[in-house]
Parts: structure tokens; sequence; C-alpha cells
């Protein structure tokens, strides 16, 4: 079993957790935005409590959700080492410094890593935690069918914190982190995994680009469509 | 031309070190190099300690001559190391900030010259081939895809100069690393020993204390062959299957 431990601290390794936690991550967040959509449905939030009763009580996702969690800690904790260790391997800096093709994400990822982790701690103490944890979200059991099943109405929890201005924005800080870290994260997964040819790599930058507008674009239309509402 | 030099002065390892303004009269058909040389002949005849800088060849094939040029190692002019940069590159007034190679693992010995026996202990991990191949074989009596060829022959020209550690903000040997994996991997001969290589290789390069590889290509920018970051791929690749594939 050395093996596994020495190629889990192994430089490559390390970035290859990195990746493939990353990418985990990257999968989640489209099946996340399509749910979160029905925040918009219209229906004084029947669809979206439904959709959440679904996904915190079905085994299946209930189980990936707890891989969930423990890859979003291991791609933080690791992805910190591996900022910490790199600046140290640098040692001290230039008087003059150029480092040509650095972007300002790909220098910044712990960084925005940060941010969007202090986002991540925000949003699931607001949502998840007071849904799981407490009594503080009400019980609903006026939809037809629904009577006594106790299906938790999340969607006025939602809508009552995207009604504050402070929370709308504090998202949109969030998002455009994300943003920003999956301009270079998205295709750094794949180069780390050894994915890079003139084939297919144009490929996946155009499909990284689109991504890291697209998803987190979606994500911030629905604050913003709550708090005009 | 007149130049206003600022470069980097550092007694020894322990030094603390600073920067030091020259200013040096030099012609734009001189290199880099002999306008350096011009500065120390001043400073040996006003006697003052002249900079440490090394080099070799001069003819860009040796490796030993990078040295970080206004943020740049090797120099603003791509493909082209130190020695073969010209002065007329340069105009009249120009300041140049001349200073040493900077990674951890490529600590300064004096002024401008760092210690880079780390490279020397990667290659020493395997960038070899353990039998004598012998003579020069006859052409064509090894079948070798061209493209392959051509692939292992554009990793091979990488010449160890540090310019890649020098141009990450990691301070990371993967170019270098990858490029030789990459040389000695694609070809039959180095075929063999190809996936105990990429480990010991890898083990040596984490062992020195240089960084991961953030994938940000400033190496592949600043490369005087144009090593590829591809090879860093084929090196990741390497090594995945050298951890999960056949040998125990
Ligand atoms: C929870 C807070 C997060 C932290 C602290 C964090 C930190 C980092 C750091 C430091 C890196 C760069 C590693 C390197 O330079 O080698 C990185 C890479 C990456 N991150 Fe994150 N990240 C976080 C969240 C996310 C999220 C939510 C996603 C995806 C939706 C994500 C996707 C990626 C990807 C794809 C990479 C590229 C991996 C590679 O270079 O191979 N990260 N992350
Ligand atoms: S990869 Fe390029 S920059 Fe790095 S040592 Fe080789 S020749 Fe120099
Ligand atoms: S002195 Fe040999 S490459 Fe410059």
């Amino acid at each position: 079993m050395k093996w596994i431990i020495n190629f889990l601290f192994s430089s490559i390794g390390k970035k290859i957790i990195m990746s493939l936690t990353g990418l985990f991550l990257i999968s989640f967040l489209p099946v996340h935005l399509l749910g979160n959509f029905q925040l918009m449905a219209g229906d004084g939030g029947e669809a979206f409590n439904t959709y959440a009763y679904f996904m915190t009580n079905n085994p299946l996702i209930k189980f990936t959700s707890y891989g969930l969690y423990f890859f979003i800690l291991l791609h933080a904790v690791q992805g910190i080492m591996i900022a910490i260790k790199n600046k140290s391997a640098k040692g001290s800096n230039y008087k003059v410094s150029t480092y040509k093709n650095k972007t300002w994400a790909s220098n910044n990822m712990a960084f925005l890593g940060i941010l969007i982790f202090a986002f991540l701690c925000i949003h699931m103490g607001d949502f998840w935690f007071k849904m799981k944890f407490t009594s503080q979200i009400a019980m609903i059991d006026t939809y037809p069918g629904y009577e006594g099943i106790g299906v938790k109405d999340l969607y006025t929890r939602v809508a009552a914190a995207f009604s504050q201005l402070w929370i709308v924005i504090v998202y949109l800080i969030g998002l455009l982190a994300l943003g920003f870290h999956l301009v270079h994260g998205f295709s750094s997964a794949f180069q780390t995994l050894g994915l890079n040819h003139k084939k297919y790599t144009p490929l996946i930058k155009g499909l990284g680009y689109a991504y890291s507008v697209l998803i987190p674009l979606g994500f911030a239309i629905i604050p913003i469509w709550m708090y005009f509402k | 031309m007149k130049l206003n030099l600022k470069i980097w002065r550092q007694k020894n390892s322990n030094d603390k070190g600073h920067y030091e303004a020259h200013s040096v009269e030099a012609t734009g058909d001189m290199s880099f190099l002999e306008m350096m040389d011009v500065l120390n002949e001043q400073l040996i005849n006003d006697k003052k300690e002249p900079v440490a800088f090394e080099h070799d060849c001069r003819e860009g094939i040796c490796g030993s001559c990078n040295m970080v040029i206004n943020g740049q190692p090797h120099g603003p002019q791509s493909g082209t190391t130190t020695c073969q940069l010209h002065m007329r590159h340069f105009k009249d007034g120009d300041d140049i900030v001349i200073e040493p190679a900077r990674a951890a693992a490529f600590p300064v010995i004096k002024d401008l010259v760092v210690d880079r026996s780390s490279f020397d202990d990667i290659i020493q991990a395997g960038g070899y081939i353990s039998v004598n191949t012998g003579q020069a074989p006859d052409g064509n009596s090894i079948p070798i895809e061209k493209d392959m060829a051509m692939q292992a022959f554009d990793a091979a020209t990488c010449i160890g100069c540090g310019a890649c550690v020098a141009a990450c903000p990691n301070g990371s040997a993967m170019l270098f690393t990858s490029a030789k994996v990459a040389h000695l991997g694609l070809l039959p001969q180095g075929k063999v020993e190809h996936t105990r290589r990429v480990q010991s290789m890898v083990a040596t390069m984490d062992k020195e204390g240089f960084g991961m590889c953030s994938n940000i290509g400033a190496c592949e920018a600043e490369c005087p062959k144009g090593i590829s970051i591809e090879n860093i791929a084929m090196l990741n690749r390497s090594y995945i299957a050298s951890v999960f594939g056949g040998q125990k």
C-alpha cells in the first residue's frame, strides 16, 4: 500500500487530487443550477420545495452529497497547502517581474478559493444548516397530496434571504470568484490529468470559458430575479 | 549606447544581497554577455569585485548563462539564450535590471550564479539509458515513427538552463523534468526504463524542493528552446500510468 501513499503525497498526485475533486465540483454545479431554476417557477415554491425534499431524503443523493462535502473540504485544504508550498518553493521574488502568460486568475487561485469557501459557509449556514438542523424553517402541507409528509418550506426562507440587498451582493461576489476560479481551473484540470492535445485542447479551453461564464451567470440570475420580484 | 544597469550583488549564499547601479557603454553587435564583460573590465580597472555570472559555450547550447533581465529569464528576445541576445534589442539610455534565477531549489552562490545541482540530481535519478547502446546505428535499422522522432527531438533540445524554474511563480521544475522524460521515453532505447525513470525523476524533483505546476505556462513562454507544456501533460500521464500500471 506504500505506493498509494507515495502517489497521494507526490507533487503530481496532489495536483491530480485537485483536478479530480475540481472536476467533480464542476459536474455538480449544472445539476444544482437546474434544480435552483425552479425557484423561478412562479408557483409559490411548490416545485422548488418538492425538489429540495427529494434532494434531502433520497438515499442515493444523500450519499453523493456526503461525497460532495468531503471533496469540497479536500479540495480546499489541499489547495491551500499547495499554495503555501508553492510560495515557499519560489522563495524571494524579482525586483522586476513579468511572469509571461500568468493571468490574474491563475495567480490567485487560492485567494479566489478562499472567497468561494467563505461564500459556501454563508450559503450552507443560511439554507442547508437551518433546514437540516434547526426548526427555523416551517413545515408546509398545503400542497395537494403532501399532507403529513413533512416538506419544509425552504422556498420562503430563500425568498426572504434574497429580498435583502446585501445577501444578493454577497452571492454575486461569490459567483464572480467562482467564475474567475474556473476560467483558469477548468482547462487546468485537464492539463493536470495529462490531457493536452492539439486536437481537443482548444475545445476544452472553449468549453471552459463558456462554462465559467454561463454557470455563474445562471446562478446569479436567481437572486437578482427574486430580489426584484 | 549607454545603459544603466541595476545588478544583484551577493557575496555568498549567506549574504542578504543588494542591487548595485552601474553604467556601461555598449554597441549593438555585442552580446549581452559581452556587455557584461565590458562592465567587469571596468570594475577590475576600478579595483572592484567583478560581477559573477555563469557562461560557457556562448553559442546557445550549454544552458549555463541564464540570468533574469528586466524580469525575463534570458531577457526580452524569445527563443534566445542570454549569450545569443544582442544589445541591438536595447536602446541608448535603457535601464536594465539583472537578477539571478530565483527559486528555493536554486540558491544563489554568488551574484548572478545559482546552484543548479538540483537539476543534476534529477538527471542522475533517471535522465539516462542504463545500457550502452553502442555506436550510432545505421539509419532506419530501428524503426521510429517520424512524428515520434520529431517530438522526442523537440524535447531533447532542452539545455537545462533553468529558465523555466526562474520563470515559474511556483519555482517548479516540471518543464525541465518533462522534457527529459519525453526525450528519452518516446524513443525505443529509452522506453524500456520509462516507468522507473518517471517515478524516480519525479520523486527527486519533489525532494529537491521545487514547487508544483499550476499550469500557468510562464515556463514555456520563457524557455529559450521553446519546450511546450504538452510535455508536462505527457509527464503527468506517464506518472499516472507508472503508479497504476503494470510494474509492482
Ligand atoms: C472551497 C473553496 C476552494 C478552494 C480553497 C480552492 C482552491 C483551489 C486552488 C488553490 C487551486 C489551484 C491549485 C494549483 O495551483 O495547483 C484550485 C484549482 C482548481 N479548483 Fe478550486 N478551490 C475551491 C473551490 C472550487 C470549486 C467550487 C470548484 C468547481 C466548481 C473548483 C474547481 C477547481 C479546478 C477545476 C481547479 C483546477 C485543478 C488543476 O489545476 O488541476 N474549486 N482550487
Ligand atoms: S525546459 Fe527550456 S527553460 Fe527549462 S531547462 Fe530546458 S531549455 Fe531551459
Ligand atoms: S553560454 Fe552556453 S547557452 Fe549561453
